[in-house]
């Protein structure tokens, strides 16, 4: 099998990077750029652990293939903190709900809940519901990661309205 | 990292065409959500793949032609699907199917070409299609061509592609959907990430005072090995009363679906399902149609 | 007061960052991989394995066969070693084995350089098997005949109890008198659980090295010291060859208190001479190949007076252990104990229990150790006497509960303080408990609603059965904070928050002065048997308390020696020396620190460690009340509202409290309506990914509302109790009762499927006759 040269931008910096194209985005992520918050429960996308943003959409990068990520923007959970260190509203979110048990999952939730923050939107706790329904999680019940969630978008319209 | 033979990335439909007549042993991968899980499960280990992950500029989107008709890009994914304007303004239960298959990161992946493609019953966008009469356009070696859904479906995980073709468009002729509302129901283990233990899709025509089916289009997934329509039970209810077709719709699907059993669910479980659901789908779809229940 | 505060996490920062290292994230490069070659049968015996073919492979590094493999056999379950032999796990499993017990065994494993290498390699290795005939069903297995499944085991029953409560000065001689009694209520009951599985989103995974010729295993584990001890008894090495490491763990729930794949994988890195070997199970591995919880089915009797009060009760359980031993009847035995703990008979209990192999995947230790399923039999029951003998199903429940003082007839674990009471009325007023039974009595109609009810009684840790002991360390950093060291695990539960609060507490320190070390390294960590049976907050709780006081009192001592005071005269508070008396600070600990470590004068490295050998128990309680809607037509359950209430004695964290009953109250919903490890008549598992196994998502809950009634346990180190498996316990005989309530229709066996319910309905006549 050959190498192939991948071109993208990872947190918000120019990558180039050698891959087999047999690969999944979350194997290129974990193996080749050392970012291990992107986790595989299943590798069927059934668990949305390895979940990441490619051009600002959660999917799931264990059937993802990395070639397809070609000129394209990926973010993970590396690429929230600010230039100081600081945790993103998101994070700090979870942090303080109380979130976070095992952390398996954290990550990869955290990625929809980007993307979910990110749209601008309200939400009813039902469409959050609906909108987190990708991830599996065994400790938390959802109910702390949606109190997280939702504070994480009402915080952000705090913002809009500054 | 996936037991992948080789794999080509298309430039083009036509370079995609002309490397699956290189390589007929090749699968196409769009999505990926499927074919990649089939090879992992070591159905399709070591295969090579022609890849039209990255045709988009050709085969995605939704647009509404000047006759009127849908024309739905095979790469459209569930979710392009769900939230394009087109598809609610003119055929929102294909919209509300394709809200329904797996989460929203498969909905951002998967596609609706990939969802007829792979030919399974379970198909959440294909009951609703079934019922609305797609047309899809192939295109291969032999130039373009147009197969009614009817004929799409040659048995289980068999489609009417012929060697090196690729679905290139769905279309949704105005006259399926103009006057039609419909409603889709999936009912399934669970809530979210789950296949359908049954899935109906029903559309109906109303007379113009509401009071009387004109026209009743009912489509079935997993109530037999690939997604059909229950012709007797559409002629049936065709000419009744709202309230009269709503206390026939079930007992009439019930008799024309044939489910498996399976470990899934038995037959005597979907036949009772098939019966209750077509049910609420008819009633859903006719309120939609403006009918007073 | 460090304990008692809603203090964050403090792993939370490292996990939503991304830093918090799992096992997978810190293998190292370059390493080579396992995989395990599992049979395509489910009871017979290997006769051949060819391996040529695989060998040739390109990438293919070693190949061993359950005919390379040490005679070893080797217990698994993630208790403490026992040195009496009578009181050893069973031990009944090889590395590799040749007579294979149940699909998926483990015949044979590859060490490639890759992943496809390996599986390719293992898709070639050519198997010859003869055959024998498959028994699921553990009522065929103690009685079919034929080969056993273990040649220790003639009869398939690897273990059986009778216990009978002593019974008063009566006119009956024995229960069963009493439960045939015409002069009381009569009831008889059969009940079913099924098995499900843990699924912790983390795998499960090792890997392996060797250093200094000794061998290293890093794996995600609930119990890294019993670990150690099992690949030192599986290889027939020295346990102090062996050297086990454990990172952040993505989830367990019981599944990690079993050694799993660790001694294979210690036994492959030693013959590839050493090098690193990762063996990472697939999901569907996990499934096929790792523990679940029992199926249980429970046969029971009880006599009733007229007054509502329980007179006699019988259970008999009947307890599928599968192919290998595990955990074994521990779970069944502990089910059956709890039926008599929980409600009083006034004459007697007589409980049975046997545990049968059969040839399926081996149950082990799941969240609750046979009480969610005992409890389902025993609730369920409750519900059923109440509505068969037109009696309040809460007041009955009250009326035959565990009174205060309670002292267990056999093992003497002690009702030293309970709440139960309260958290019933804490639950009743939550939900509306009165006014919904009344509102909900006699509905009609295809969709109905009801309200259902359950309560539970949990034991602390698992003395006098088996061993309690657990060891902390703390020592002093040059900056006068400290650092914690523990053999105890962080499995997710917030045990490392909650330790750094009740070591604050006991020092006199703020927590974050409190630095905990999160990975245990059997090497440096001090020993303790890990995350189990609800135990840590109370049993190293205690280590924590003792070590805490040792530590405070050294600290004093060099205070004393500085301040030229008696140590007697001074307390650490917030973190400073204070005058004990006035609670003026005197020193700040910085200081102390500083001359500690550097001074000419007396230089002291300043550290304490303490064993807590744990020689007591006490019971956690609760309760469950569910609103459910039924849509009959199509078997769906919502539940609509739910609320756990706790007496899990004093909180340490009570927004971590809650955390954990939300999860537990998760697992409960799962078990109740949705989750079912499925078989085929050749013992396949049917549903072994995420997609087939209906664990919940989001969509599937409703808003989970945890309570706590806190009363204050004397023998708990901060009057705290078990609270990490009981919220998973009350939940499905809640929703059963709720349904039942709603429908009239008793659905006796778990799960409370939307097939089972229409199978249900049906016969009942709901569905099916009548239009609509």
């Amino acid at each position: 099998m050959n190498v192939e040269i991948l071109n993208c931008i990872v947190n918000g910096r120019s990558v180039e990077v050698a891959i087999d194209p047999r690969e999944s985005l979350a194997d290129t992520l974990r193996e080749r750029l050392g970012l291990t918050s992107v986790k595989k429960g299943c590798e069927v996308g059934e668990c949305g652990a390895c979940t990441v943003l490619v051009d600002g959409q959660a999917i799931d990068s264990c059937i993802y293939l990395s070639l397809w990520a070609q000129g394209k923007k990926i973010l993970t959970v590396e690429g929230l903190q600010d230039d100081n260190g600081e945790l993103s509203n998101i994070q700090k979110a979870f942090v303080e709900e109380a979130a976070v048990q095992c952390g398996f999952c954290t990550p990869g939730i955290i990625m929809s809940a980007v993307e979910i923050v990110g749209s601008g939107k309200s939400y009813t706790r039902e469409e959050l519901r609906k909108l987190i329904s990708g991830h599996l999680c065994r400790c938390t019940g959802y109910q702390n990661i949606l109190n997280a969630v939702e504070r994480a978008v009402n915080e952000a319209h705090k913002f809009v309205g500054k | 990292m996936y037991d992948i033979g080789n794999i080509y990335s298309a430039k083009s439909v036509p370079d995609a065409i002309s490397a699956l007549q290189a390589d007929p042993t090749a699968l196409v991968i769009a999505g990926g959500t499927d074919v990649l899980i089939k090879i992992r499960e070591g159905k399709y280990a070591g295969r090579n793949l022609v890849s039209i992950h990255e045709l988009r500029q050709e085969l995605e989107g939704v647009s509404l032609s000047s006759d009127g008709d849908v024309e739905i890009g095979p790469l459209t994914t569930f979710r392009g699907c769900t939230y394009s304007e087109v598809i609610r303004a003119t055929v929102p239960v294909l919209g509300q199917a394709a809200d329904t298959a797996g989460g929203p990161q498969l909905r951002a992946a998967g596609t609706l070409g990939g969802n007829l493609c792979n030919g399974i019953t379970s198909a959440d966008t294909a009951s609703t299609q079934m019922a609305l009469g797609a047309i899809l356009r192939v295109q291969g070696p032999g130039g373009v061509r147009e197969i009614p859904i009817d004929e799409w479906y040659q048995g289980v995980g068999k489609v009417a592609l012929g060697p090196a073709e690729l679905l290139v468009k769905i279309i949704i002729p105005k006259s399926h959907y103009e006057g039609w509302t419909g409603h889709y129901i999936k009912y399934a283990m669970r809530n979210a990430m789950d296949i359908a233990t049954l899935g109906v899709s029903c559309l109906v025509k109303l007379s113009p005072d509401k009071q009387t089916v004109s026209d009743l289009r009912l489509a079935f997934g997993v109530a037999g090995p690939v997604p059909f329509r229950c012709t007797q039970a559409e002629q049936d209810m065709a000419g009744l009363s709202v309230a009269e077709a709503a206390r026939q719709i079930g007992p009439a699907a019930r008799k024309e679906v044939n489910p498996r059993d399976s470990w899934r669910a038995s037959r005597a479980f979907r036949l009772q399902l098939a019966q209750e659901l077509s049910q609420r789908a008819f009633l859903e779809a006719a309120r939609k149609g403006g009918a007073a229940l | 007061m460090e304990v008692g505060k809603r203090l964050s996490r403090v792993d939370a920062p490292d996990k939503v960052t991304g830093r918090a290292k799992y096992t997978g994230d810190l293998v190292p490069r370059p390493h080579l991989v396992a995989k395990v070659l599992h049979s395509t049968i489910a009871n017979g015996r290997v006769k051949a394995i060819r391996t040529g073919k695989a060998q040739a492979i390109p990438g293919v590094v070693k190949i061993v066969t359950c005919f390379d493999v040490p005679d070893i056999q080797f217990p698994t379950p993630g208790h403490p070693w026992s040195v009496e032999k009578a009181h050893q796990d069973v031990s009944d499993r090889r590395l590799l084995t040749d007579r294979v017990r149940f699909y998926g065994d483990d015949i044979a494993a590859v060490v490639a350089e890759d992943e496809i290498s390996a599986a390719r390699a293992l898709g070639a290795i050519e198997v010859d098997y003869e055959e024998y005939p498959v028994v699921t069903d553990p009522e065929v297995s103690m009685t079919a005949g034929g080969e056993s499944i273990h040649a220790e085991c003639p009869d398939n029953v690897l273990a059986s109890m009778d216990v009978r409560t002593p019974m008063p000065e009566s006119d009956f001689k024995t229960v069963e008198e009493v439960l045939d009694c015409p002069s009381y209520h009569q009831f008889r009951g059969h009940y079913q659980t099924q098995q499900v599985q843990h699924c912790h989103i983390e795998s499960a995974l090792s890997y392996a090295y060797m250093e200094s010729g000794r061998i290293v295993v890093v794996s995600s584990t609930q119990i890294p010291h019993i670990v150690r001890r099992v690949i030192g008894q599986a290889l027939g090495i020295p346990w102090g060859d062996v050297r086990v490491i454990k990172p952040y763990i993505g989830g367990g729930f019981g599944n990690k208190q079993d050694v799993l794949y660790e001694p294979l994988n210690a036994y492959l890195s030693k013959a590839v001479g050493g090098r690193c070997v990762k063996l990472e199970l697939t999901r569907e591995e996990v499934f096929q190949c790792t523990r679940s919880r029992h199926a249980i089915s429970f046969d029971v009797a009880a006599a009733v007076d007229g007054d509502g009060n329980l007179m006699a009760r019988s259970v008999r359980a009947l307890s599928n252990q599968g192919a290998y031993a595990s955990h074994g009847h521990a779970i069944v035995a502990n089910a059956v104990t709890a039926f008599r703990q929980l409600y009083q008979d006034q004459l007697g209990c007589h409980a049975q229990a046997r545990t049968v192999y059969t040839n399926l995947p081996s149950p082990g230790a799941m969240r609750g150790y046979g009480i969610p399923q005992s409890n389902f039999a025993l609730e369920s029951m409750m519900e059923d006497i109440a509505r068969a003998f037109d009696l309040d199903p809460y007041e009955f429940r009250l009326q035959n509960l565990m009174p205060p003082g309670y002292v267990d007839p056999f093992n003497g674990i002690t009702c030293h303080s309970t709440a139960l009471r309260e958290c019933m009325a804490k639950g009743a007023q939550f939900i509306g408990w009165k006014a919904l039974r009344e509102k909900y009595q006699n509905q009609t109609g295809p969709v109905r609603r009801g309200v259902g009810m359950a309560v539970f009684s949990y034991k602390t840790g698992v003395w006098p059965i088996s061993l309690e002991t657990a060891a902390a360390r703390m020592v002093l950093n040059q900056d006068g904070s400290v650092q914690l060291q523990l053999g105890a695990t962080e499995i997710g539960q917030g045990g490392d928050t909650v330790f750094t609060q009740m070591a604050a507490e006991s020092i006199g320190f703020p927590a974050d002065r409190v630095h905990i070390v999160s990975t245990q390294d059997t090497d440096t960590a001090p020993f303790d048997t890990g995350a189990y049976a609800s135990r840590q907050t109370y049993v190293t709780g205690m280590a924590i308390k003792d070590t805490g006081a040792l530590f405070k009192s050294k600290l004093l001592d060099y205070a004393a020696e500085l301040l030229e005071r008696g140590a007697g005269e001074l307390d650490v508070r917030n973190g400073e020396i204070v005058d004990a008396g006035t609670g003026q600070e005197l020193l700040k600990l910085h200081d102390l620190a500083q001359e500690a470590f550097y001074s000419f004068r007396h230089s002291v490295h300043i550290a304490a460690e303490c064993t807590h050998q744990c020689k007591d128990n006490t019971f956690a309680f609760g309760c469950c009340f569910a609103e459910v809607e039924v849509d009959i037509p199509l078997g769906r359950v919502t539940v609509l509202r739910v609320v756990n209430v706790h007496d899990s004695g004093r909180l340490i964290n009570p927004q971590l409290a809650e955390a954990q009953v939300h999860g537990g109250m998760s697992m409960g919903l799962g078990y109740a309506l949705s989750e079912e490890m499925k078989f085929d008549e050749k013992g396949r598992l049917l549903n072994g990914n995420l997609l087939d196994y209906k664990l919940p998502t989001a969509m599937d809950h409703p808003e989970l509302t945890a309570l706590f009634v806190e009363s204050d346990d004397p023998t708990g180190p901060f009057g705290n109790k078990a609270l990490g498996e009981p919220p998973a316990i009350p939940v499905a005989p809640a929703v059963r009762n709720a349904i039942l309530q709603a429908t009239g229709v008793a659905v006796n066996t778990l799960p409370l499927s939307p097939q089972r319910l229409v199978e249900e309905f049906t016969k009942a006549g709901l569905i099916g006759g009548k239009e609509g």
